[in-house]
């Protein structure tokens, strides 16, 4: 583990609004959000948690530039080097002059290329796949509670006033099981709840 | 922050919170089905076997089973085809065109429309597949040499470009449709009970945990795919047309097919939309996410589609005319006049002229009134699309190959086992999908959601 004196807790929000508003607080004084699962996408969540902007639109873009030269390859090979052929009076002896025929292709092609490469580095990037286990640790979070995981260091009680303070309806010590000495911790640190 | 004008209707009646948007669109699937959602699939279902029967009997034994003859060698099979894909267009334009152009009222439409687009595609896909006659070798579409020696597929025909364009869409529309389902089978996951039905949401989730950078990600991708999904979808029926257009046959031989066919594809997708969503809306209870708005919205895009569709016809019959072109003339007069008036007359009424109803609002917020013009609608786009086909073809260059078409019981068959096939596809979908793409409607709720509209225009008024 990166931090193992960091421990985590977990704020639920029955509110969009009351959980955006309570970010910047929470960031002021000094608590590092780790991750906040939302039921929904929420307008402005990225820029209050200072995510940089995602690059995926970048992606599409040289996808579909592949798509586009995969298309002119295969139909300068096909047509004009492989196999020339005399359509209708209309020889295809030079790319230049059959290109207008190939457009359609190579418009499908970059689309295709595009938005299938595009969906594929989002399921990578987000570590998506089919069975994966669940990736929010509460399960209302898809129906209408906001969750916020908060890092801080030894005591908690300064987060917790803050959290109710900013509006939050539960508080719980996220159980990292990975690390070792939580388990001791958690019990102390549940009396206080 | 979640200010929209008190002119605007709410998208969402009743009042909800965004946990009855969860249960409701859980609702149809975690309860038992209506009895007319049995009766429904039990038709379709017949209808599909029957089809499923005609397309085996055409493999096994050949084209020959069809009406088809030398003169009409094109029929109900392409007529079948272009009708399907064209229905299909609708689905793309709501969840693609209308999401670049910020319309909030798609949210609640926009999932079942995509579905109708997917399984419309299946349709036609079943179409050019059979009509090979020997499907078996239907590989040879794809770019490979030919029996894997050293001729290849020719990218210069229309036909070959029809294959890269329909399987473009198809599949480009169907990650698309997933990217947007996978946040509402993860709240499925989350609220299942039985043990069966969390695991299979579970797998179709992919793991969706809801992640701020998730999210992030998600709009990003939903939006580019929408950009790419908006050319996609015009170009696809601008293909289709050149199937046509790029031939030497009277009546099909213009520049205007594009747009027309376009026109017309979307005309006839909303159309199916309005059919499907006003079964589903009262089968399922969703009157409070499918409002008169939203039906009143799609009768208008109906109406003006239509009206584009008419003057594509006008625009034709004068440029045969103006043209001087004596067989463009007399396919045009024959269309009219001809032994298949009354194929072309139908297509006026039910596409020209019954889409005008729709000018009248008590017309067009009316239920009852909308459903008839639907199915009207689509009857019409049918028939336009034999007018096309088969009043170019029966009488060609040579009188003396004149003739008439008539389709066999197997032609008539397979288009109705297309239709149960559809209707089948639909009604499972409706029964273990989320219907509605909650996720994105619980965004606008706090704009659009009646309650909280009542709520802004009491802020307002005090200040």
């Amino acid at each position: 583990m990166a931090n193992t004196n960091k421990s985590v807790i977990s704020a639920l929000y029955n509110d969009d609004d009351v959980m955006l508003k309570s970010i910047k607080p929470l960031r002021e004084n000094g608590f590092k959000i780790r991750e906040a699962y939302t039921p929904f996408p929420i307008h402005g969540l990225d820029h209050e948690l200072g995510l940089a902007r995602t690059r995926i639109a970048i992606t599409a873009f040289i996808y579909g530039a592949l798509g586009l030269s995969v298309a002119i390859a295969l139909t300068y090979y096909t047509m004009i080097i492989d196999w020339p052929q005399n359509i209708g009076g209309k020889p295809s002896f030079s790319f230049g002059q059959n290109v207008p025929a190939f457009v359609p292709i190579m418009f499908e092609l970059t689309v295709f290329f595009a938005a299938h490469l595009m969906v594929w580095t989002y399921f990578v990037r987000n570590g998506m796949y089919p069975g994966r286990k669940a990736m929010n640790p509460d399960p209302r979070t898809t129906d209408d509670m906001f969750m916020l995981e908060i890092e801080y260091d030894g005591d908690d009680s300064e987060l917790r006033s803050l959290l109710k303070d900013t509006g939050a309806v539960e508080i719980n010590i996220v159980d990292q099981s990975t690390d070792e000495p939580s388990d001791s911790e958690e019990e102390v640190l549940e009396e206080t709840v | 922050m979640h200010y929209e004008s008190p002119v605007r209707e709410p998208l969402i009646t009743g009042d909800k919170s965004y946990h009855d948007i969860t249960v409701d669109v859980a609702k149809p699937i975690e309860t038992n089905a209506p009895r007319s959602w049995w009766i429904a699939l039990s038709i379709s279902l017949i209808a599909f076997l029957w089809g499923v029967g005609c397309i085996l009997y055409t493999i096994g034994t050949g084209i020959g089973t069809w009406g088809l003859n030398r003169t009409v060698n094109w029929a109900w099979d392409i007529t079948n085809f272009v009708w399907w894909v064209g229905i299909g267009h609708a689905g793309t334009l709501i969840s693609a065109v209308l999401l670049l152009f910020r319309q909030k009222w798609r949210m609640s439409i926009n999932r079942s429309a995509e579905a109708m687009t997917i399984f419309a595609v299946v349709q036609a896909a079943l179409f050019p597949g059979i009509h090979m006659g020997r499907i078996w070798l239907a590989y040879f579409v794809f770019p490979i040499p030919n029996q894997f020696g050293s001729l290849w597929v020719n990218f210069n025909s229309p036909l070959l470009w029809d294959v890269f364009a329909i399987s473009t869409y198809f599949s480009v529309s169907l990650v698309f449709w997933y990217v947007g389902l996978i946040p509402d089978f993860a709240m499925l996951r989350d609220r299942a009970i039985r043990p069966v039905q969390k695991h299979i949401y579970s797998i179709l989730s992919f793991g969706w945990g809801g992640k701020a950078k998730h999210w992030q990600r998600f709009e990003e991708v939903s939006l580019v795919l929408a950009g790419l999904a908006t050319p996609l979808v015009l170009s696809v029926h601008t293909i289709v047309s050149m199937d046509f257009a790029t031939s030497v046959i009277p009546g099909w031989h213009t520049t205007i097919f594009p747009p027309y066919f376009v026109a017309g594809a979307i005309f006839s997708g909303f159309a199916m939309v309005q059919t499907l969503l006003i079964i589903m809306r009262k089968m399922f209870k969703m009157e409070d996410y499918i409002t008169i708005q939203h039906i009143e919205m799609m009768n208008i895009i109906i109406m003006v589609t239509g009206s584009i569709v008419g003057i594509a016809y006008i625009t034709e019959l004068f440029m045969a005319w103006y043209s001087g072109v004596e067989y463009e003339q007399y396919a045009f007069l024959n269309r009219a006049t001809g032994p298949y008036w009354w194929a072309y007359w139908s297509m006026m009424t039910c596409n020209v002229f019954s889409p005008q109803f729709m000018w009248f609002k008590k017309l067009r917020t009316s239920i009852m009134f909308t459903f008839i013009i639907s199915i009207v609608v689509n009857i019409g786009m049918w028939f336009e699309r034999f007018v096309i086909i088969v009043t170019s073809l029966h009488r060609d260059y040579l009188p003396s190959s004149w003739t008439m078409f008539s389709p066999s019981f197997v032609d008539i068959g397979i288009f109705i086992g297309t239709i149960g096939f559809f209707f089948v596809l639909f009604l499972l979908y409706a029964r273990s999908f989320p219907v509605i793409a909650q996720a994105e409607l619980k965004t606008i709720l706090k704009s659009s959601g009646e309650n909280y509209k009542k709520l802004q225009e009491q802020d307002h008024g005090k200040h």
